[in-house]
């Protein structure tokens, strides 16, 4: 399902402009990754794919969809979205119950709905915590659980606000994997991410924003590697890019893979 | 000169059978700065609430060994002596936000008034930590309209504020930009530098490993490493527990399998890392 975003503009109450025109096409199926400094627009973008934030001016269609001829409940059909804190969105007395909450509303079918809850359930680790109430668990499995209900209405749009903050290292490899899970399914996965090295990893595409504008937005090497553009938006490249560009190598790498084999070609070439 | 002495601590939550800390025993100097790296699940904000006094004063539950900070003993002092000697910024910063002010002025005036310093003092004081972090200019604005690495400065402030002997940080950037994050590691390394003894927990290694002065890893709710940040970070003791590693020393590590590593010790920060794939 297409995102179609036609120059939209935003302001808050207090008079902060936090959009001045936005213009994107993300494709189906396409995985998204949106970075920039505190403040640069990035949530207030996303929550304009769901309705929760209408724009002033310029348009959002989801699919055949205007946002804003739809409500926020209607295009929650189409949009997931995951909140930074868990503790936004959790509010059952047990996770399974959590997880249910949103295909039920969606109106699935009783036997679909328990389908998708265990099949959400199983990608994000949870199988064996069905009956604990969200709040005994620790911050890292509440992420989790919040990730699990979003995952469980099968939407074909999902987006993951800031999913890595305060997680450790073996949580961040859970969260890859659902990622790539959702991908392989043909979902439309957007993440809004400070953790660089995550978006090098994860994602085809790279979004970056500043003061409400796109700033850059293509390729992830080819963004990921313009460090001194990337340095107006006040994200350092990913540590492997970096790595690289001190060392000299030819080209842009992201991730441990493609630095070690053209890191290899040079050393190979040096030798003879 | 040791300010900071655990012994033989163990601590289990209410209703709970496995303890969250097991015979803890860690020494701390004067001004020293101290990383805590481990998985979730490890201890490491457990450990943050033992030096702040929460545990065993708030949070209950059966403590053995003894908490000494500046020779007094954790279990015979009050919470509202112990905020003299600790300070403790949350993990949450929204957990730590007081709920009754109106102004981040206040918010961060909050802890000095319920330790009645006077009020020219207060103002003073208020000023010159908001300036320390950079947040003079949300001094008016609600503490909750602001942005998540808005709310860990106000949170930080309002510790740095009490000018506490012992400074504990539960992951105090994770809701910061980069560059937020640097100016925030700067205050912390000078409020060391100054003196104060700050126990920072991180999962972003590569920080640890350029400001901190030593590092304790903790897995399973006892101390498995504590030593020089390189050293421990680097460590293969670290290896499958769910630590985070520098990408730095991953690929260095991989790069060692294949004989394109060749120095023997492996890299932690960008500049180890570049010295080290030069040769």
């Amino acid at each position: 399902m297409r995102i179609e975003i036609d120059d939209i503009q935003f302001s808050y109450p207090a008079g902060v402009q936090a959009l001045r025109g936005i213009s994107l096409t993300i494709e189906s199926g396409e995985q998204v990754a949106i970075v920039g400094q505190n403040g640069a627009g990035k949530t207030t973008l996303v929550r304009h794919f769901n309705g929760l934030l209408q724009p002033a001016s310029g348009e959002v269609r989801i699919g055949d969809w205007s946002t804003r001829e739809h409500s926020v409940a209607k295009l929650a059909s189409r949009v997931g979205y995951v909140f930074q804190n868990p503790d936004e969105q959790l509010f059952s007395r047990d996770v399974k119950t959590e997880v249910a909450f949103g295909p039920q509303n969606l109106g699935y079918p009783s036997e679909q709905a328990e389908a998708l809850v265990n099949e959400a359930l199983g990608m994000t680790e949870l199988s064996d915590k069905t009956e604990t109430n969200p709040y005994d668990l620790s911050p890292t499995w509440r992420k989790m659980v919040a990730i699990a209900s979003v995952v469980a209405m099968d939407t074909p749009i999902v987006i993951f606000d800031e999913p890595t903050t305060g997680q450790d290292a073996a949580n961040i490899a859970r969260i890859a994997n659902v990622i790539k899970i959702l991908r392989e399914r043909g979902k439309t996965v957007i993440t809004i991410t400070h953790d660089i090295d995550f978006c090098a990893e994860n994602f085809e595409r790279v979004i970056a924003m500043s003061q409400g504008k796109v700033l850059l937005d293509g390729k992830a090497n080819d963004v990921l590697g313009q460090e001194d553009v990337l340095a107006a938006t006040f994200v350092d490249p990913p540590q492997l890019t970096r790595l690289g560009k001190r060392l000299g190598l030819r080209q842009v790498v992201k991730n441990e893979d493609e630095f070690l084999a053209v890191y290899q070609t040079g050393a190979d070439s040096c030798s003879c | 000169m040791a300010i900071v002495k655990l012994q033989n601590v163990t601590y289990k939550y209410p209703l709970t059978d496995t303890p969250a800390l097991q015979n803890i025993n860690l020494q701390m100097n004067e001004g020293e700065f101290v990383g805590v790296v481990g998985p979730n699940g490890a201890g490491k904000s457990t450990l943050c609430y033992t030096l702040a006094g929460f545990v065993p004063h708030f949070f209950k539950g059966e403590i053995t060994g003894t908490v000494e900070v500046a020779g007094q003993e954790s279990s015979n002092s009050n919470l509202h002596e112990w905020v003299l000697n600790v300070g403790l910024a949350f993990q949450n910063p929204f957990n730590q936000i007081s709920g009754a002010k109106y102004t981040v002025l206040e918010e961060i005036a909050f802890g000095l008034e319920n330790i009645g310093i006077p009020r020219d003092e207060m103002k003073l004081r208020v000023q010159d930590a908001m300036k320390l972090t950079g947040i003079h200019d949300l001094a008016d604005r609600s503490p909750y309209s602001l942005s998540g690495g808005q709310q860990q400065r106000v949170a930080l402030t309002s510790i740095l504020v009490m000018q506490p002997k012992v400074l504990v940080l539960d992951e105090p950037t994770s809701q910061m930009d980069p560059i937020g994050t640097r100016e925030v590691f700067g205050v912390i390394r000078t409020m060391a530098e100054k003196g104060m003894t700050v126990v920072l927990v991180e999962h972003k290694v590569e920080w640890i490993a350029n400001f901190a002065d030593r590092v304790v890893a903790l897995h399973e709710g006892r101390v498995i490493l504590d030593g020089k940040p390189r050293e421990v970070l680097t460590s293969d003791a670290l290896t499958d527990k769910g630590f985070g590693i520098s990408r730095y020393t991953s690929v260095a590590r991989k790069a060692k399998e294949m004989g394109l590593w060749k120095t023997k010790n492996l890299p932690v920060t960008l500049d180890e890392a570049v010295e080290g794939f030069k040769k």
